[in-house]
């Protein structure tokens, strides 16, 4: 297990060159896990009941884009660009969960309908309100080389 | 779908689950071990989608939306198949946490499958 260990993180350097490090790597199987969830779900209720809540699951299928946005854009966080994405979409993930989740209270005619958003992501187990927190706290970090420090 | 068989798969999926995450974070890197408890989960997703095809004509119909259990179903599939492929491709102890987080995440949307299925709220 000692020399598991030290086969694992012990080469810190070449890590930060290569791609995602260490816990950066779960971060991003949960984005993947709640990217699929999202887009599953928007697929049903677009086919299904559009009509119903054309608002509501209009923001769930954008829920779902910026989910597949955010998990790209966190593996390729190493790259300048896409260091700015994965910050614009996790702050716009961030932004949704904590509007919509209010709105959703508010007025639940017109939000109530369940989307990953709505309830402050209740239905997810408020995973969609603790990811983006723990996304951004990723991202200030690790920011990609030659950046700030 | 069949509920015995459903709890059997949930308890599979939590097993495998909290096995990779312990190994995970106990520092050990994917072994034949971790990658198969995820494998037997897909085996036995294998299972549930023969089932699902079989159950409907076999007087066993869904009382809710096929189309949102399918594409549960599907994406129950392919997550295991992600996870394997990281684990190959990425030789860290992350890797195993990672096969954790995929088990508890079938273990929960096998539970939703069974909802879809059986129990309908609205």
């Amino acid at each position: 297990m000692v020399d598991a260990m030290s086969h694992t993180d012990a080469s810190p350097q070449i890590h930060a060159r290569t791609r995602m490090t260490g816990i950066g790597r779960v971060l991003v199987i949960v984005y993947a896990v709640m990217a699929l969830g999202a887009t599953g779900r928007s697929f049903v209720q677009i086919v299904r009941r559009f009509d119903e809540a054309p608002l509501a699951y209009s923001l769930s299928a954008t829920a779902a884009a910026v989910y597949i946005v955010a998990t790209l854009a966190l593996i390729l966080a190493h790259r300048r660009g896409w260091y700015t994405v994965a910050w614009i979409a996790i702050v716009f993930e961030l932004t949704g969960v904590i509007v919509v989740g209010a709105l959703s209270l508010l007025v639940p005619a017109l939000f109530g309908h369940d989307s990953v958003w709505s309830y402050f992501g209740m239905g997810y187990v408020f995973i969609p309100l603790v990811l983006p927190v723990f996304g951004l706290w990723w991202l200030r970090t690790h920011p990609p080389k030659g950046a700030r420090a | 779908m069949i509920l015995w068989f459903t709890i059997i798969q949930i308890v599979v999926a939590c097993a495998a689950g909290l096995f990779c995450l312990v190994l995970g974070l106990a520092g050990r890197r994917p072994s034949d071990l971790s990658v198969g408890s995820v494998v037997l989960v897909e085996a036995l997703l294998l299972v549930q989608a023969v089932v699902a095809v079989i159950a409907p004509v076999a007087g066993n119909p869904p009382t809710g939306d096929l189309l949102e259990y399918w594409v549960y179903l599907v994406g129950a599939l392919l997550l295991p198949v992600g996870g394997v492929l990281w684990a190959l491709l990425d030789r860290t102890r992350w890797s195993t946490v990672v096969l954790g987080v995929v088990g508890f995440s079938l273990a929960i949307m096998l539970w939703r499958m069974q909802m879809i299925w059986t129990v309908q709220i609205a």
